[in-house]
């Protein structure tokens, strides 16, 4: 089992011809995702490496079945092309692209709530379960099957601790990138419960950072779980009023710092190690 | 991106919210020349990048224009908090009667923008959020609708302002609502908002800042942005495209991906360094923008060593090796380098590092014990 995609996962790609969006086309196909559609308006009857091109995403939800979308469209255009994978009606839009304004993501998500469709993103690495599937940039080489589920802020930062764990032999469900924003489409608090759910996942590791206050609000939530939660901040020793390249990475007000996080964990009994070595003891113990 | 209260002011003025008449000017004698125009008593206030301006007096009024002369030429030239003021706003000071709270920005945990209204105004708000909330009357703003009449009427009656305030609160707030969105804005603050002898609501000091991912759409903004840096290597790393923050230490810190700098950051400082800095090459980065930030961080002249963290993805190792190389055959480097890499093509970026005098490290706590102890000399 693992959480929001698996080996039945029909992938469409929206940007499909562009430089990232057909580079990591390919890199999905090569880990053996079904990626089924791609997107680029006035581009239908194309192929790209095998995948057929529409013009519009409803277009190819129509004729593939595809129900994950992954967005490689610039930042002018990306908002655009979130609304349009829900009101294609997929079950999750993955949005990649880096860089796309607040308020239009205050907007995006807003509206995207209230419909059928989830959106992970924007400025986020996507996702992946082990050999099964993976949808956006994460490299596949680092992860393997086994009990843990992973969610995180950052992306090369969950990289280096996905492959830590890999390298002493624990695997994982699925790891799941919510990005960088500050309007983030899916928070800990909405990929927490689904870790709960999963019966696979045995122990789940969040990786957050300084900025805004998603730990402290999931810290809340693992209150009530019945699996061990192992936490991670990045960023404790970032000072203040200084953006640290995510729009969301900063503390500002008095908020959002690493210590309030840390203590707001703490309090509901999740370890926080002060380095990211000691996470896969922190696992391995639990895991019993 | 923050600008000048002056800026913010003409922005402000242009969507239709009261402000001051006034004009700025770069010597005392222009300032001179501004109180003559306005005809009447003046509030000459220091344009810098800091709050608590008016606390470190570089914010003074003058009843003549001679007057104004005078404190225009204390207030040019001031160092306040390491800034130097080389420009000061001169405009017609207001009957204060009441001094109000006025803001949008986002609520990150709410996903929408909040507006703010506090009687208590003036003073620092985060201060009163602190400690006494319940003086801040807060409305959330759902996106799909826009600032409604009725909510401004909540957070007015809510916060308690004098009933004369009411009449030209709503015009006032969603003339400020509009320049947040067409501008678009991550804060827009009028604090103080003042309610004059006369009645009226004016924006005695306005504050806005700008999301940066939304330059795109406002190329009329890009000429607020030169000058509108703190730090001069921050300044210059910004020229040249690059994710650098400087934070005043010793160890300059470069890596892929935010959330791995600000990792390496905690592992340095643990280790018992300082960082010099933060700098993200970002995902995919080729030879020459490699070469670019290390050349970035050496412009500090506390760096007395550095590190690398790269994890490969679509980063590339043997593309990293070949910058820092580069990098490091094109300056006089003095200082020691670690470099830690792994992930895509690390075994080939090895190999090229292989043949210098860069030091090599295979975790990111090995690195930073390396560069720490490299730097002590």
């Amino acid at each position: 089992m693992s959480v929001l995609i698996d080996k039945s996962s029909r992938v469409v790609v929206q940007g499909i011809t562009g430089r990232e969006g057909g580079f990591h086309t390919r890199q999905m196909l090569a880990y053996g995702t079904q990626v089924v559609a791609g997107v680029t308006p006035g581009k239908s009857g194309q192929t790209v490496d095998g995948v057929p091109v529409f013009d519009t995403v409803a277009d190819a939800v129509r004729s593939t079945g595809a129900t994950i979308s992954v967005i490689f469209v610039p930042p002018k255009f990306a908002p655009d092309a979130c609304l349009e994978a829900a009101d294609a009606g997929v079950d999750l839009a993955v949005c990649i692209t880096e860089g796309i304004p607040i308020n239009d993501m205050v907007s995006v998500v807003n509206y995207i709530r209230k419909t059928k469709t989830r959106l992970l993103g924007a400025n986020c690495p996507g996702l992946i379960t082990p050999e099964e599937c993976k949808v956006g940039i994460m490299p596949g080489n680092i992860v393997m099957k086994g009990p843990v589920g992973v969610v995180a802020r950052s992306g090369t930062l969950t990289y280096e601790i996905v492959s830590r764990l890999t390298r002493e032999g624990i695997g994982q469900t699925t790891c799941v990138g919510i990005g960088g924003d500050p309007v983030p489409g899916q928070r800990f608090i909405d990929v927490l419960p689904l870790f709960e759910a999963d019966p696979d996942t045995k122990v789940v590791v969040m990786i957050g950072e300084i900025g805004g206050t998603d730990e402290e609000d999931a810290a809340e939530y693992i209150s009530t779980m019945t699996k061990p939660v192992i936490g991670f901040i990045s960023g404790r020793t970032a000072p203040p009023g200084k953006r640290m390249g995510h729009a969301g990475a900063i503390v500002s007000g008095g908020k959002g710092t690493a210590q309030a996080k840390v203590e707001a964990l703490s309090a509901v009994g999740v370890p926080v190690p002060v380095s990211s070595r000691e996470i896969p003891e922190l696992v391995r113990e639990r895991l019993g | 991106m923050k600008i000048h209260e002056y800026q913010a002011k003409q922005l402000l003025g242009r969507y239709g919210v009261p402000v001051p008449e006034g004009e700025v000017a770069v010597t005392p004698q222009e300032a001179r020349a501004i109180a003559e125009k306005l005809g009447r008593r003046v509030v000459v206030k220091s344009q810098v990048h800091v709050g608590g301006r008016g606390k470190a007096g570089g914010i003074k009024l003058a009843s003549t224009p001679d007057e104004a002369e005078a404190v225009a030429g204390k207030i040019l030239g001031m160092d306040i908090k390491g800034l130097t003021v080389e420009k000061v706003l001169v405009e017609a000071a207001c009957n204060i009667e009441q001094e109000y709270y006025l803001g949008i920005t986002l609520d990150r945990a709410a996903q929408k923008n909040l507006l703010m209204v506090s009687a208590a105004g003036g003073v620092d708000i985060e201060e009163v959020a602190a400690s006494t909330p319940e003086k801040i009357a807060r409305v959330l703003i759902d996106p799909a609708v826009g600032l409604c009449d009725f909510q401004i009427r909540q957070a007015v009656f809510g916060a308690g302002l004098d009933p004369r305030a009411l009449s030209g609160a709503g015009k006032f707030i969603q003339a400020l609502y509009k320049a947040y969105i067409d501008l678009d804005c991550s804060l827009a603050e009028i604090n103080p908002l003042v309610l004059t002898a006369e009645g009226t609501l004016i924006a005695a000091d306005g504050k806005i800042t700008f999301d940066e991912n939304a330059l795109f759409r406002h190329p009329e903004l890009a000429q607020y942005a030169e000058g509108s840096e703190e730090d001069e290597i921050e300044a210059e790393a910004h020229r040249r495209g690059l994710q650098y923050v400087r934070l005043g230490g010793e160890i300059g810190i470069i890596g892929n991906g935010a959330g791995l700098v600000m990792g390496t950051l905690d592992e340095v400082k643990d280790a018992g360094g300082t960082p010099a800095n933060f700098l993200d090459i970002g995902g995919g980065a080729k030879a020459e923008v490699v070469a670019n930030a290390l050349e970035v961080v050496l412009l500090d002249p506390n760096v007395k060593g550095v590190l690398f963290n790269i994890f490969g993805g679509i980063t590339r190792g043997d593309e990293v090796a070949r910058g820092i190389t580069e990098g490091s055959k094109r300056l006089d480097i003095k200082v020691p380098i670690v470099v830690r890499l792994t992930g895509t093509n690390a075994e080939e970026g090895r190999a090229i590092l292989a043949a210098t005098s860069l030091v090599p490290a295979e975790t990111m706590q090995e690195a930073a014990a390396k560069i720490v102890s490299l730097a002590r000399g």
